[in-house]
């Protein structure tokens, strides 16, 4: 009978305090200033770009996430709208994935930590567009339509084709992603990430697929490529950081060739190289979270990236814009920086929907037996 | 039988020797390549680590999360003396049943990954950050939960090593309340082992990164990693730094805590 | 005094320890488990916890499972020889105090910098690897790349099991009274007989309880084997991160805690068969 009691209470307490717990706790008080930034869905809405920047220095702090300071010149570019604004940008989780950021939205809602902005990969922005705030901005019109969503909940910002980083002192330069097999790769050739976890990897794994006869709704020749990387001995499992291509350990990684470059200008004898007619490119997707804790500032950061300030600083950084044909027009972009950028042979695929979807599938199934 | 003793003790250093050089030469490998990654070549990694000035200002947020984290690992080394020593000491005396549970309770920290720990900290921290702010102290209140294993074991071992029963029988019948036992019969007895818990709570804290890191909080560990994005050696050389830093704390809090001792 | 309320008096001096594990830790607990039983539209469903099922994630527990013993018990044998070796030396002395704070450090020292650290030390091309080879003639790899593989996992945590043992061990040993050498010797007994009968016994239950926190810890460490294994997620902790981060297949969260789940589950099971060995040698002191 006192086992029974002893239990029961137990149980009961257990629920309540779950129940406790998922309730959150009430709204903080925010002051009508913030309200008119928070649903603007422009800069007129917000009042003019002068006001909207105005309640942005009220605001004093940005929070980002996921953003390295040597991914697209990112350091440059939060210094940079520091400078300009005088606001403080709190740079959290540097190596998260998109989907820790949305999770971190998801787990700090409400609280003065949370993310103000994103930048994502394209299936993780699709599946949480909810979480969004629509705005366009000023440059609105310069992006093309295939690259931004019409009601302006997300616009992609800056995009890349895949790459083969490699230590020209260390290995010798490859030609094409066959030449990987060689023997002089022993134990080299690293992939940024797993294709099932981070974006970058898998479509790494989507370029060694159609630099082996695969195509766009193929991946099965990428996997097949990999397997056989990783029977010569040449494939190493470590996941390639600044430190371990610094020191030697991964001299040869698949990556998007705006972080190889970037690693180029840490490391003198970093090369980048796009294989030829193997060309997968991707861009990211920039939005504002609805429950910023900072709306008016997270706008203001979006106006910043989009000018040709901001676009040229990716630039620099070995990322193309979206931004790029107009402002080649309009004669802004910055002439040295496009001219720098890896050469490209041949047409660059982007995967739809649908074929990343059927990807993934196979990867799922089939990855972890490949080079497990 | 001195002569026995004396051959013992020859014996116990032979086998002290062996065993600390052959483990020793164990741990110190991966170190000494840390040691070599960041002197390589001609680079500036050390003589700018030693420069504070420079060094707090070239990597401002790098000082914030030192801070942060010497804050953290006192308040949680305190809350967990205050939480844990006394109940591990209540419960052998008194609840003999409940050790079990509480045993388990104390594993349980160390069942869950910090990655999901951190999904069910989530709701619980937004009530902290409604009452207490955000600040990168509130961590103390999950750092002290994941502390328990480790700080619940040395002190387990310890009170094992001791007659915890005939201590607390014979001090109650010579008229000692169950405070003067707990605090003046008990615990000086498991000095060795609440040191150790102690020890063990500062490591913890200052090695600790991902749970800071998921609530978007900083420490140490955090600004290292965030330093390593910019620098890999210098990233490698402020791990280094910090290991000494602990180690060095650690040293300080053994020693601090023999003084009583030797004023007896 | 009435027992009940000697017995609630006892009870009310865990109130403080209980309710702040309540708030802190069992709370976000259930929040877990009760997501491991959240359908991923809404609603209650056994779906993630039945897919638990699944051979990679089977093989995956498994292969956990199996790198926390052998760390645990490699960790608590080895610890335990280097706890003794400081509990025999001047108990105020220097090179106790060194090695233990060195303990407490290394003890906590993991995630990517260990794995650097490692792979620096012992990896294709480190410079013990290329001393062996080069110096000595050997080349440990000539089997294969064991380093990013189980083999490799095991010698990069013995690197903090050894210290976290010595560290939680240590206090039993301190506990050992040089009379019962004594007595035991005075009785004609040897060292042999000494350690089985005597220290041995006394000693185990405080060695199985750290042998069992050792396990523990191995078992939900992860992010040394992150950094060390970044393909195809061999261990638990790793499949985890998969379906909790992973930006390519979405809307894993709640198999992730299923998962944990399963890895309260194994623990709680190893823990019930710590308490029965603990009875059994207890038996020995009685």
């Amino acid at each position: 009978m006192r086992t029974f009691a002893r239990t029961a209470a137990a149980l009961l307490a257990a629920s309540t305090f779950t129940a406790m717990a998922a309730c959150s706790p009430p709204e903080k008080e925010s002051d009508s200033g913030s309200n008119k930034a928070a649903t603007a869905a422009s800069a007129a809405d917000a009042g003019g770009m002068d006001a909207l920047v105005a309640e942005a220095k009220k605001e004093g702090q940005l929070n980002v996430i996921a953003l390295p300071p040597d991914w697209a010149n990112y350091g440059e570019i939060i210094k940079a709208f520091g400078t300009k604004y005088g606001i403080k940008v709190n740079s959290a989780q540097p190596d998260a994935s998109s989907q820790d950021e949305i999770n971190a939205a998801n787990q700090l809602k409400g609280q003065d930590k949370a993310p103000d902005v994103f930048d994502l990969g394209g299936a993780v922005a699709t599946a949480n567009v909810a979480l969004f705030a629509p705005y366009k901005v000023s440059t609105w019109a310069d992006i093309p339509d295939t690259l931004k969503d019409p009601n302006g909940t997300w616009t992609n910002d800056y995009g890349g084709y895949m790459s083969i980083g490699y230590d020209s002192s260390k290995v010798p330069a490859p030609t094409s992603v066959a030449d990987l097999l060689k023997a002089d790769y022993k134990g080299k050739v690293a992939l940024n990430g797993d294709p099932t976890q981070a974006g970058a990897a898998f479509s790494g794994v989507a370029m060694a697929s159609i630099a082996n006869g695969g195509s766009a709704d193929d991946i099965a020749p990428g996997v097949e490529f990999f397997k056989k990387l990783k029977a010569a001995g040449n494939f190493l499992p470590v996941d390639p950081t600044p430190a371990t291509i610094a020191s030697g350990q991964t001299p040869v990684v698949f990556d998007w060739d705006y972080l190889n470059v970037a690693q180029g200008t840490k490391l003198a004898s970093w090369k980048t190289f796009v294989p030829a007619n193997a060309v997968v490119g991707s861009y990211y997707v920039q939005a504002i979270s609805k429950d910023a804790p900072h709306p008016a500032a997270a706008r203001l950061w979006q106006e910043f990236l989009y000018s040709d300030e901001g676009q040229n600083l990716w630039l620099k950084g070995g990322a193309r814009p979206v931004r790029a044909d107009a402002m080649e027009k309009a004669g802004t972009i910055d002439k040295t920086a496009f001219g720098a950028l890896p050469k490209v042979e041949g047409t660059p695929v982007f995967l739809t929907e649908e074929q990343t979807n059927k990807a993934k599938e196979y990867l799922s199934a089939n990855w972890a037996k490949a080079i497990g | 039988m001195a002569g026995l003793i004396a051959r013992r003790a020859r014996k116990q250093a032979a086998f002290r020797w062996i065993v600390l050089v052959v483990l020793g030469v164990f741990f110190v490998l991966p170190l000494i390549a840390m040691v070599e990654f960041t002197t390589r070549g001609d680079q500036q990694t050390w003589s700018l680590l030693v420069d504070w000035p420079q060094l707090s200002e070239t990597y401002p947020d790098l000082a914030e999360g030192i801070v942060a984290s010497l804050l953290q690992a006192s308040f949680t080394a305190l809350m967990m003396l205050v939480l844990l020593v006394p109940t591990a000491i209540w419960v052998r005396l008194r609840l003999p049943g409940l050790r079990r549970l509480v045993e388990f309770i104390c594993l349980l920290p160390l069942t869950i990954p910090a990655i999901v720990l951190v999904v069910g900290l989530a709701p619980v921290y937004a009530w902290v950050n409604y009452f207490l702010g955000g600040s990168s102290l509130t961590l103390v209140f999950a750092y002290t939960v994941l502390v328990l294993p480790y700080a619940y074991r040395a002190i387990d071992a310890g009170l094992s090593a001791i007659d915890v029963q005939t201590l607390a029988e014979a001090a109650r019948s010579l008229g000692a309340g169950w405070g003067t036992v707990m605090l003046r019969v008990v615990l000086p007895n498991i000095r060795s082992a609440v040191l150790s818990a102690a020890f063990l709570t500062v490591a913890l804290v200052l090695g600790e990164f991902t749970i800071a890191s998921l609530l978007n909080r900083t420490n140490v560990q955090v600004a290292i990693n965030f330093l390593g994005k910019s620098s890999a050696t210098m990233s490698v050389a402020v791990s280094l730094a910090a290991l000494l830093l602990a180690f060095f704390l650690l040293l300080l809090l053994s020693l601090l805590g023999d003084r009583r001792r030797a004023s007896r | 005094m009435p027992r009940a309320l000697v017995r609630a008096r006892s009870l009310l001096g865990t109130v403080p320890f209980f309710a702040y594990v309540a708030i802190f830790l069992i709370i976000p607990t259930l929040v877990v488990v009760i997501g491991a039983f959240a359908g991923d539209e809404g609603g209650a469903s056994l779906s993630n916890v039945r897919a638990l099922k699944e051979s990679f994630i089977l093989a995956a527990f498994g292969r956990s499972i199996l790198l926390s013993a052998v760390t645990a018990v490699i960790g608590a044998i080895f610890g335990a020889l280097l706890a003794y070796a400081l509990a025999t030396a001047r108990p105020g002395g220097m090179l106790r105090r060194a090695v233990t704070a060195a303990a407490g450090v290394l003890a906590q020292f993991g995630g990517v910098t260990l794995a650097f650290a490692f792979i620096a030390t012992i990896g294709l091309s480190g410079f013990v690897t290329v001393f062996l080879r080069d110096q000595v003639g050997v080349d440990i790899y000539s089997g294969g790349v064991w380093l990013f593989e189980t083999p490799g996992l095991i010698l990069v945590y013995t690197y903090f099991q050894i210290p976290l043992m010595v560290i939680v061990f240590l206090p039993a040993l301190d506990g050992i009274r040089p009379q019962w050498r004594e007595a035991a010797e005075s009785l004609g007994g040897t060292t042999w007989v000494y350690w089985t009968r005597v220290a041995g016994p006394l000693l185990a239950p405080a060695f199985l309880g750290s042998t069992l926190l050792l396990f523990a810890n191995a078992f939900s460490a992860y992010a040394t084997a992150a950094a060390l294994v970044s393909q195809g997620n061999p261990i638990i902790p790793l499949q985890i991160r998969g379906a909790l981060t992973s930006e390519v297949v979405l809307g894993q969260q709640n198999l992730g805690k299923a998962m944990a789940l399963g890895m309260v589950v194994v623990v709680a099971v190893v823990m019930t068969l710590y308490a029965l060995l603990q009875r059994r040698t207890a038996r020995w002191l009685g």
